[in-house]
């Protein structure tokens, strides 16, 4: 096996504009109130090396809500604990005769080691500091809930950029889309490399530059867990790029505050933000089930 | 030695193209080894005494054996991933007569005990074996091994290769012992404290890979403190092992022109690739030092050309297959180079960027041979060892990784097309590689 299997989603990187818009067009028609049994009783593995819970249950109820079968395989309680390698932990789960199988990893690049060795589609659930497709994907279906379309749209996205892979998959989905990116945060944060992800980013050290008309906020979570051995102190953090109701003044007067969650309030952005009129950070959440939905049937080829 | 044992009796070598650069000589010439060393360099059917053997090497290139000096053949303790036996058998294929072997082996070759080891016939090496030492206990950093112990058992140099001598008051020690020795002192320049978790070089690909990624300046740093010691310390031999980056070539280029005694070793896949060839987390583009940016490439294929580098060495380090299908930041450092080093210094250093092959044959022996003082060899002179490469330097073929001799096959060339390849290896006058 050399190249993943057909309805795998790896990355958004490689992707290309008009897969991302049938994507998107297809989770529209998914609905978890209604359920519809595409993937009955197809075998889907959720793989997860690392901590979740709106992702994984996310994933898990958009695999029911299609009729299939999960099962949920973590690092704890499982032969991983025992030293077992990932590649054969993928083996023994084909075998099992999974379908499919959605992985959460702490390493870049791991799912892609698997699908270059399994004959099932393999899909990332987010995989170290490289990607997290199917967050950027329901970003950007909840974004076309409230925006007419992509293009010509400017979205700010500030906070920990570098170790961020909702940013990277972010950044990859909306520039493919002709939307002008601003990434925004102090250079621990946001190395001036950033910008060479894709073409149509911008790097910016000012809130107040980044979110000038701004239709889209995109706010990421300081990870406080990866501050150790940085030079960022919280409070300058707080001082120069929080979101408080002041600084998204600045903004258009109809942007949207997104977030993927958790959210730290005080920190990255103030209560009344969070729980403000413009944010959509629950509306979010909500729409992860519908964009799993699209992204579990067309892994299955059952993409109607 | 290899082969002490055998009878080399005589080969000529007739119709050849002699290069050897120390004695200066690029033109047609035969070579007479008896006896294990050369005995004649003469004009085409101008020898003046018989043989038992003729070589006919028409058409090709004769060269001083190739020496490489940093080889990972993973004895004692390792052999799953490599013998002393695979490994040279690899190495002659290769074209190399000698090698220089690392000592992070497990136990880490610290004692005279174990250089002896290495040396031993019971080894099974078919080309010569120059072991290089630990420089500090258990390769630590902290307290200096017994140098001038190793080096009477046969150590041809100190290092803590794979880490390096990072404090810089053992580095100090270290070179002022090997300048009352006039042994060189070989550095692993990383700076690790700041490239604890890194998997490759830091830069776009890196960003984009979400891999964490080792700055130019963790290698560039330690070698230009090194190049100062070096520069303080009167008689001292620094060696900077497989330099990447263009401000560490800047610190040795400012180390050769105070006269200190510094030199520095390139590897094939430095002067190759980039850091954007891994690719999709391709694990066997995954090595320690990193591929760099193509400026660096850029300054290291300048350095080759005008002399700053003193050799080409490969790094061998194999690897099992375990050890390499597994996640990108948790799979091994390290390639194989040994079958691929010719092929590529031909295909890319002369085909494209224009590099006499006299040159390159100096960068694979006399440099080599100067840089360690492996007396008698790196040259064709009369008297010296019969050690011999010849090659031939328009042959096209493959590089299939799965057919090579090493025992492991962790390459990043394999199927690649190449322009060059090696012919015969002579070792102490014994044939020891001749290709199909």
């Amino acid at each position: 096996m050399n190249k993943p299997a057909r309805g795998s989603l790896l990355g958004i990187e490689h992707m290309e504009g008009k897969d991302i818009l049938a994507l998107l067009k297809l989770a529209r028609r998914m609905n978890p109130q209604k359920p519809r049994p595409l993937l009955r009783n197809k075998r889907i593995v959720l793989l997860f090396y690392e901590a979740s819970t709106r992702t994984r249950s996310s994933f898990e109820i958009a695999a029911k809500s299609l009729g299939a079968i999960t099962t949920l395989v973590q690092s704890s309680g499982s032969s991983i604990e025992k030293g077992e390698s990932l590649l054969d932990t993928g083996y023994t789960l084909r075998a099992l005769g999974a379908d499919a199988i959605v992985i959460r990893h702490p390493s870049a690049g791991a799912p892609h080691l698997m699908a270059k060795y399994l004959d099932i589609p393999v899909i990332n659930a987010g995989d170290g500091m490289h990607e997290h497709p199917s967050q950027a994907l329901l970003d950007a279906f909840t974004i076309l809930k409230h925006k007419k379309s992509f293009k010509g749209l400017q979205v700010a996205i500030i906070g920990d950029i570098y170790h961020s892979r909702v940013a990277r998959s972010a950044c990859h989905l909306l520039t493919k889309l002709g939307v002008k990116v601003t990434l925004c945060g102090p250079p621990e944060f946001v190395p001036d490399v950033a910008a060479t992800l894709a073409s149509g980013l911008r790097v910016s050290r000012h809130p107040e530059e980044a979110l000038r008309g701004a239709d889209v906020i995109m706010l990421l979570r300081v990870q406080k867990e990866r501050l150790a051995g940085q030079k960022i102190h919280l409070q300058d953090y707080i001082a120069h790029y929080q979101l408080t109701p002041a600084r998204l003044k600045l903004a258009r007067r109809d942007a949207i505050v997104m977030h993927p969650g958790p959210i730290i309030r005080g920190l990255e952005l103030t209560a009344e933000v969070a729980d403000g009129p413009q944010s959509v950070i629950i509306d979010e959440v909500h729409n992860g089930v519908p964009t799993r939905m699209a992204i579990l049937a067309r892994a299955l080829g059952k993409a109607k | 030695m290899a082969n002490a044992n055998s009878k080399p009796g005589s080969i000529l070598i007739k119709g050849g193209h002699l290069i050897d650069p120390a004695s200066k000589i690029n033109a047609p010439m035969d070579v007479l080894l008896r006896d294990g060393r050369v005995a004649e360099v003469a004009l085409p059917n101008k020898t003046r005494a018989g043989a038992d053997e003729k070589f006919d090497a028409r058409g090709l290139i004769v060269a001083p054996g190739f020496i490489d000096l940093h080889v990972h053949l993973r004895e004692p303790g390792q052999s799953y991933k490599e013998t002393i036996a695979t490994g040279t058998t690899a190495a002659a294929a290769g074209g190399f007569t000698s090698v220089c072997t690392m000592p992070n082996t497990s136990p880490v070759v610290d004692s005279e005990e174990w250089v002896t080891w290495l040396r031993h016939p019971a080894r099974g090496a078919v080309v010569n074996v120059f072991p290089i030492a630990a420089a500090t206990r258990l390769s630590r950093g902290a307290s200096l091994t017994d140098f001038a112990a190793l080096q009477r058992a046969g150590a041809v140099a100190v290092t803590d290769d794979g880490k390096p001598i990072l404090d810089d008051e053992v580095m100090r020690a270290a070179l002022r012992l090997g300048a009352e020795l006039n042994l060189p002192v070989v550095q692993h320049a990383e700076d690790t404290r700041v490239t604890a978790g890194c998997s490759m070089n830091e830069g776009p690909t890196s960003f984009r890979l979400g891999l964490r990624g080792m700055p130019s300046a963790a290698e560039a740093n330690i070698v230009d403190r090194d190049v100062s010691l070096a520069q303080q310390i009167r008689e001292s031999r620094l060696h900077v092992a497989h330099l990447s980056t263009s401000d560490a070539l800047k610190a040795v280029r400012r180390g050769k022109r105070a006269k200190a005694r510094v030199t520095c070793e390139v590897t094939p896949h430095h002067f190759t690739l980039l850091d954007e060839d891994v690719g999709e987390y391709n694990t066997n583009f995954k090595m320690n030092p990193p591929l760099r940016s193509a400026t660096d490439r850029e300054a290291i294929l300048v350095a080759l050309a005008d002399g700053t580098v003193d050799a080409i060495a490969t790094d061998h380090a194999p690897h099992a297959t375990h050890e390499k299908q597994v996640e990108f930041e948790r799979a091994a450092f390290g390639i194989t180079g040994l079958e691929t080093a010719l092929a590529l210094a031909i295909t890319k250093l002369h085909r494209e960027h224009k590099i006499p092959l006299t040159r390159i044959v100096e960068l694979f022996s006399a440099g080599p041979a100067r840089v360690f003082d492996l007396r008698s060899r790196g040259s064709l002179a009369r008297g010296n060892f019969a050690d011999v490469t010849i090659f031939d330097p328009k042959k096209r073929w493959t590089f299939e990784a799965a057919k090579s001799r090493s025992l492991s096959h962790n390459s990043p060339f394999d199927g690649w097309q190449f322009t060059g390849k090696v012919v015969a290896t002579i070792v102490g006058g014994n044939i020891v590689y001749r290709a199909d």
